[in-house]
């Protein structure tokens, strides 16, 4: 099978695609864009948020097929080049990052968040976020980060 | 870039870009994928492996059983009893019995699934107590008694005015880390094998893949690929030997990436427990004598279940003066998933049995259970169980006092207030109706580093160059950065010694000695004490060469990449005098000495440092529906010294959240041996909207014995951060609870 779609704005296109790798899959292994990460690969840690058509949805829960003639943001698509994007500023100086390999999801799910809601309330926060596992951090810092992130932008 | 300050990890940039790359994110061309066939009983003889159907699958390349292991098949990090692939039986569901290398991953995965092996399945043991019974069967040729710990301290017969007993179970809590066991295997020229790994101790590794693969060390040559959280789950070996037995049998690159389900059997989980108390105590609330019985079930090998009894022995009866003390500790192989070393380390479980017993205590005293605590908190210069004076800033009371007078939160505080803030959350099952409130004390502690005679130590090298006009530090070590921030601890070391801003910490391989593990909170201690010493042994070069080269003054260090006076004053830029010269130093460090538990009284100074932390817990409990919320965590701990205070907050929220995990909902269960709830979608683990905010006091109180005084902090705060939600449910229900995790039926 062939899947051609937009990655981070770039054609891309892979054939001989196996009709049961997902989305999360074929970013990985056939783009070579490992930065959504492969946790659960259930739909339940997050670790794998992308946005599809500019919803975020888990890359797992979505079949490469699926994703052909469609945009795909992932979190290497966030910044340009050299920089950072706020929200990624943001998670490192409030000390969001241990393993970091939550953090994708969570870096993508918070632009999600601010896209839509300016200034978050701490509650709005845990709604959002309540999808994304971390194991490291028990959350704290990443709620500063959050919080950060929207003051600056 | 100085100790004491929170600096910014230096690969937080490439985290949050998703350019680091993991263990499970490597390639290589022409890789191949592995995938294992396991066994789908827990104990079963193995009459034959027919492979001839999974070779005929499309794509594979490679099948293998136990015949292809060229070396030992057996490994482990105490006792060898696991092995490699099953050899003529299985002792547990899950245990790897054939490998695969395919094209695909799934080609692999479905290669595997047709591995036809004729099993006789025989009834597990799955009872601990069982195991102990003279009628059960034999699981290893030296029975079932993987290790027995007896600690007799004082008086065996002492009696007391006030005596209280209990029963504590304690369930199976996973690591849970997110990045699953993966690595890449790639064979070399010259008959060897360079494997990139995710793992806690490399040189382990190495020591048990080079007897595996029957090559020396040297032809087994590992490099640390980024870790995602560890937290005692990869001490053992998991895919390591396998992807490396692939690779050399396919003479190219082989990957292996376990899905969410097989990492759950892939490696082992923290012990579950069944724990038997007796404190008696005078009237005025003084202890008189603590007897336990504490039962671990170490599953099917022994992995590190012979250090995890050690420990949950050793600091049984909690911080507190105890003057007599009879506790056996017996961990058993059963058939149900082995066990091995998680965060805390035999420390959580007792901490949930005897921080009940005092507050049942202080419940028979009429005592505050606070005041209970404090008549009996461990002080410098007393004994423990086992013997050992303890030394150096033993703050028991004083955190318990701190975690005492913290503001308590208001009815509907925490978590930004509204539906999240109640028990059921936004599912809106009360607005508050039924809900009553719970505050509960813990404390605990544990050893830091390694004990019993063991020799601990790490190894480190820095170098001192010039890099395009300026001083460069390069730092080499093997130890793994697991999240916990050592990558920035060792910059922050070396940038103190050494005076230069420019310090990059080398990637972790075995070209350097072994650094030991990144666990038991050691490697600040021990991996920095190595980079401290090396650093040293480079500036005293660096002085010496100054002070030959110029006729400098004595009194000279390093500051701000120029090397100046004892009064600050300019010498020479560091890179000037330096010119085309490397300085290089290797050192190791080795803490000071310890010694193994005498085995009839359990009496040996068997710890080389001790930590402790308290917490406070408030918590509100639906007690019609049986549903709970921890509404706040407050926590006091000392770290000695806080080298990157961001990083040691983080620690603590992160180890309180492991501990409430296992508090209120983290169990792998186990029915008849088998895992019923292999997956992110039944085990649960806390997320941003079950975890509330944590209010920290962190104390600094300098070990005289350690670098800068510091003290290990990652364990501490899972010890006790568990077992004070548990008395706050108590306090809450008027329940017992006596088992964690807590379920929804032991709240009504």
């Amino acid at each position: 099978m062939k899947v051609a779609c937009t990655v981070n704005g770039v054609a891309r296109e892979a054939d001989g695609v196996w009709e049961g790798e997902s989305l999360l899959y074929v970013l990985r292994e056939r783009f070579g864009l490992y930065g959504s990460k492969n946790a659960c690969e259930q739909g339940e840690c997050g670790s794998c948020s992308v946005f599809l058509d500019g919803v975020l949805v888990c890359a797992c829960l979505v079949l490469g097929g699926q994703a052909n003639n469609r945009n795909i943001v992932t979190v290497e698509g966030l910044a340009r080049a050299d920089g950072l994007h706020s929200v990624q500023q943001a998670f490192v100086e409030a000390g969001a990052v241990q393993c970091g390999f939550c953090t994708p999801g969570l870096v993508v799910a918070t632009h999600d968040l601010l896209k839509r809601v300016r200034r978050p309330t701490e509650a709005q926060i845990r709604e959002a976020l309540a999808g994304n596992i971390c194991r490291c951090t028990g959350y704290a810092k990443i709620i500063d980060a959050v919080n950060l992130a929207a003051g600056r932008m | 870039m100085k100790v004491g300050e929170s600096v910014r990890r230096p690969d937080g940039p490439a985290k949050v870009r998703g350019g680091f790359e993991y263990s499970s994110d490597l390639h290589a061309p022409d890789m191949l994928w592995g995938a294992t066939a396991r066994s789908p009983h827990p104990y079963a003889r193995i009459r034959s492996i027919d492979l001839s159907g999974a070779r005929a699958m499309p794509g594979v390349r490679v099948v293998l059983t136990d015949n292809d292991v060229p070396g030992q098949n057996e490994y482990g990090l105490d006792i060898k009893d696991q092995p490699v692939l099953a050899r003529d039986q299985v002792r547990y569901w899950g245990e790897a019995v054939a490998l695969v290398a395919a094209d695909h991953p799934e080609q692999a995965r479905r290669a595997a699934q047709v591995v036809k092996v004729e099993y006789e399945v025989l009834p597990p043991v799955t009872d601990p107590e069982y195991a102990l019974a003279a009628d059960a069967p034999k699981l290893h040729p030296g029975g079932n008694i993987t290790r027995q710990v007896k600690i007799r301290h004082g008086d065996q017969s002492a009696r007391a005015e006030v005596v209280v007993t209990g029963e504590y179970v304690i369930g199976m809590q996973d690591q849970a880390p997110l990045g699953p066991e993966s690595g890449l295997a790639i064979p070399g020229h010259d008959g060897g094998v360079e494997l990139h790994i995710a793992t806690q101790w490399l040189h382990v590794d190495q020591e048990q893949l080079a007897a595996v693969l029957a090559l020396p060390k040297e032809k087994v040559r590992l490099t640390m690929a980024g870790i995602g959280g560890a937290f005692g789950a990869r001490e053992d070996l998991s895919m390591q030997a396998h992807a490396c037995l692939l690779a050399l049998k396919a003479g190219r690159p082989v990957k292996m990436s376990y899905s969410r389900p097989e990492s759950f059997v892939g490696h082992v989980h923290r012990h579950p427990g069944k724990l038997r108390y007796e404190h008696g105590a005078d009237r005025d609330g003084n202890l008189v004598y603590v007897n336990a019985r504490i039962l671990l079930d170490g599953g099917a090998y022994a992995s590190s279940s012979t250090a995890v009894i050690a420990n949950a022995s050793c600091f049984s009866c909690g911080p507190y003066r105890v003057p007599n003390a009879t506790i056996d500790g017996i961990v058993v192989y059963t058939n149900n998933p082995p066990c091995g070393a998680m965060r805390g380390f035999g420390s959580v479980q007792n901490c949930y049995a005897h921080e009940a017993q005092m507050d049942k205590l202080a419940a028979a005293l009429q005592m505050d259970p606070v005041e209970l605590r404090l008549r009996n908190a461990l002080q410098t210069g007393d004994t423990l169980i086992t013997g050992q004076v303890i030394d150096g800033p033993v703050p028991v009371a004083e955190l318990l006092r701190r975690v005492r007078a913290f503001p308590s939160p208001a009815p509907g505080e925490g978590q930004g207030g509204g539906l999240t803030s109640m028990p059921g959350g936004i599912s809106n099952t009360t607005h508050g109706e039924g809900v009553k409130r719970g505050v509960g004390f813990a404390i605990g502690y544990k050893n830091i580093g390694y004990s019993e005679g063991f020799d601990d130590y790490s190894t480190a090298r820095v170098r001192l160059l010039t890099k395009e006009g300026r001083a460069r530090v390069e730092v080499h070590t093997a130890a793994a950065e697991v999240g916990q921030g050592l990558v920035t601890l060792q910059a922050q070391i070396a940038g103190t010694e050494l005076g230069v801003n420019d310090v990059v910490v080398l990637n972790a391989d075995t070209d350097v000695g072994s650094a030991g593990s990144s666990s038991a909170s050691r490697q600040t201690y021990i991996t920095g004490g190595a980079v401290k010493a090396a650093c040293e042994a480079v500036r005293d070069r660096v002085i010496a060469m100054a002070r030959a080269e110029l006729r400098a003054p004595s009194g000279l260090h390093i500051e701000n990449d120029n090397v100046v006076t004892g009064t600050g004053k300019m010498v020479v830029p560091l890179a000037t005098l330096l010119g085309d010269e490397v300085i290089e130093e290797t050192r190791e460090f080795h803490p000071r000495q310890t010694f193994p538990l005498d085995p009839e009284t359990g009496q040996a100074d068997a710890h080389m440092q001790y930590a402790f932390a308290a917490h406070r817990a408030v918590v509100d409990v639906d007690t019609e529906l049986g549903l709970l919320k921890v509404v706040e965590l407050a926590t006091a701990q000392d770290v000695g010294k806080a080298i990157n205070p961001q990083a040691v907050e983080g620690q603590i929220e992160g180890g309180s959240a492991q501990g409430l995990g296992l508090a209120v909902m983290e169990e792998i269960q186990v029915k008849d041996g088998v895992i019923r709830n292999a997956s992110f979608t039944d085990y649960l683990l806390p997320t941003i909207l079950d975890m509330p905010p944590v209010r920290m006091d962190v104390l600094e109180l300098g070990d005289p014995h350690s670098p800068y005084g510091l003290k290990g902090v990652g364990e501490p705060p899972t010890i006790s951060s568990g077992p004070a939600i548990a008395a706050a449910v108590r306090a809450a229900t008027g329940r017992p609870i006596t088992r964690v995790p807590i379920r929804p039926h032991d709240l009504l």
